[in-house]
């Protein structure tokens, strides 16, 4: 008896159904993820030749290349930096929506949910052209600002519409992480502290900040994961003034056609996700 | 608790705060009926002429199609492949499960920024840029992440006795499988098939990198469209984006409920 004749009437191993079901997803992960991003750390490592071409070395001046040029340096302290701000910035205007919904019940809780997902679920190039429209000099804020009759501030096409706009593209994320958090925030204690005579503004420094600070370290890493990585609202927004690493790897990759510096690029943006991932589990480990 | 403890003073910036997150998704509704040339608010006339723009204008409309139709293959193959995954992976127990899971779901970690490029040099050497099959597996790649997690936890909170009982009465396991579990994943299928539809039909990072001129999609074309001029008719577009997010998302709600999906 042959062997194939032999599986078929024997029953499948667990192992065996399992292999074969995940073949498929397996497969385009091999395919669409693990070769591209193995991929994309050897070709840091490549030469671009003027014109496109790739010479096929290892070297690391690509590497070297980005700390010497004061160009580069200056674009991933700018990453960084208006990532943080814009993080900040997040958690600020989404903290009070957070507590709201954390504490509201049943269909209005439902509600407050879905408007706070909908932005989430809306494409990012009709948010960012939203903005667009807000922020422009023919648009509501620039004319209300005008018609109080105050110098009317460029909104548009620098780091100021970059902000504004990611802020509020960014608080869906920061709301969610923050609500996830929030389960520690048992309503008996707040009363208990206000029972004891302290006061609002002292109860939320001394039990409600403290209980949420896991979820706001949460959100905050996701923030600031998401600023550094954003590129949709950059680009439309900063109108080619604006100069940061997810717009200049995309511009070296699709522009410039220097398919090994927009890899080291790619690979520093991950750096830069490790060192958040690292600083937010320091901070995990401090509040524990 | 009672309500009396939110004071007037925090519901004022609650609603402030909610008018600034909803802002830009409210203002493309009335900009949408704008009658003017250019991008200006308010208006100083009101038509529907740029709704008829954008049905006029050939290239927006053909990527509408196009993102259509690939949305559609994208959700159907994500279900077929993520649904015996998702089984694999709750019913059976084989080492390195949690590492697979771990790396299946990957790919969401890695910023679309990376991951778009990261496709495009391996698929430029493969000629899959600016085909339909290249498109469909980097859109698979984002898609059966989402799929899989929403799948996996319809099947882990699933009550196995059903299961086991129709086992004791002499069903195959495939019986059983059709039967009773695909059934009763249903609410799971229902949210798996909306997100993956959205995240397909939204996706625009990597398919910017992977789209050419013979080949565009909707979220692509409108990217383009801001990026080279300023008026109403992305608006238009935007506020029809909208009405079909929103549809998706009541039917998600009705279903599984929001909760659910988004907050773990």
């Amino acid at each position: 008896m042959s062997a194939a004749a032999e599986t078929r009437r024997r029953p499948l191993r667990a192992g065996e159904v399992a292999v074969l079901l995940l073949l498929p997803i397996a497969l385009i992960n091999a395919v669409g993820f693990i070769l591209p991003v193995l991929n994309l750390a050897r070709y840091s490592l490549n030469r671009a030749r003027i014109g496109g071409g790739i010479e096929q070395v290892f070297t690391w001046e690509n590497w070297t290349g980005i700390f010497r040029d004061r160009f580069y340096l200056d674009i991933v302290i700018n990453s960084v930096g208006v990532s943080l701000g814009i993080t900040i910035a997040t958690l600020i205007l989404s903290y009070p929506i957070a507590l709201y919904l954390h504490r509201s019940h049943g269909r209005w809780r439902t509600f407050l949910t879905v408007l706070v997902i909908s932005p989430l679920l809306t494409s990012a190039v009709v948010r960012t052209y939203g903005w667009i429209a807000l922020l422009s000099d023919n648009g509501p804020v620039v004319g209300t600002i005008r018609s109080l009759g105050l110098p009317a501030p460029r909104l548009m096409f620098n780091i100021n519409g970059v902000f504004i706009g990611l802020t509020e593209i960014l608080m869906p994320y920061m709301i969610l992480a923050l609500l996830a958090g929030f389960g520690r925030l048992d309503p008996k204690v707040e009363e208990a502290a206000r029972t004891l005579g302290a006061s609002p503004t002292r109860t939320f420094w001394r039990v409600i900040l403290p209980l949420t600070l896991p979820g706001i370290a949460l959100g905050c890493l996701l923030c600031f994961v998401l600023a550094v990585s954003s590129f949709i609202t950059p680009k439309l927004m900063g109108g080619g003034r604006v100069f940061l690493l997810a717009t200049e790897i995309y511009d070296q990759a699709i522009v410039t056609l220097n398919w090994p510096l927009a890899s080291t690029l790619s690979i520093l943006v991950l750096v830069i996700f490790g060192a958040a991932l690292w600083a937010y589990s320091a901070v995990l480990r401090r509040l524990d | 608790m009672d309500t009396e403890k939110t004071s007037w003073a925090m519901r004022i910036l609650v609603f402030i705060l909610f008018l600034y997150l909803l802002a830009p998704v409210l203002l493309v509704f009335p900009m949408s009926f704008s009658g003017d040339q250019v991008l200006r608010f308010p208006p100083t006339s009101w038509s529907t002429r740029w709704y008829s723009a954008l049905l006029e204008n050939r290239g927006m409309m053909r990527a509408f199609w196009t993102s259509l139709g690939l949305a559609t293959i994208v959700t159907a193959l994500s279900l077929v492949i993520a649904i015996p995954a998702a089984w694999t992976m709750t019913r059976l127990r084989f080492p390195g499960r949690d590492f697979l899971f771990n790396l299946f779901t990957a790919p969401l970690l890695l910023p679309t920024i990376v991951l778009g490029l990261a496709i495009l040099i391996v698929f430029a050497s493969m000629g899959l840029l600016a085909t339909t099959q290249g498109l469909v597996i980097a859109h698979l790649v984002v898609t059966l992440p989402y799929a899989l997690r929403v799948l996996a936890v319809s099947l882990g909170t699933q009550n196995l006795e059903c299961e086991e009982a129709a086992r004791t009465l002499g069903a195959r396991p495939l019986v059983v499988f059709f039967r009773v579990t695909l059934p009763m994943m249903m609410p799971g299928i229902v949210a798996a098939t909306a997100l993956c539809f959205l995240v397909s039909f939204d996706e625009v990072v990597i398919t910017l990198f992977l789209t050419g001129p013979r080949i565009s999609t909707l979220p692509v074309e409108l990217y383009n469209y801001v990026y080279n001029r300023a008026d109403p008719l992305v608006a238009a577009a935007s506020v029809l984006l909208i009405l079909l997010t929103l549809a998706v998302i009541m039917i998600v709600e009705r279903t599984m409920g929001l909760g659910r999906t988004f907050v773990r």
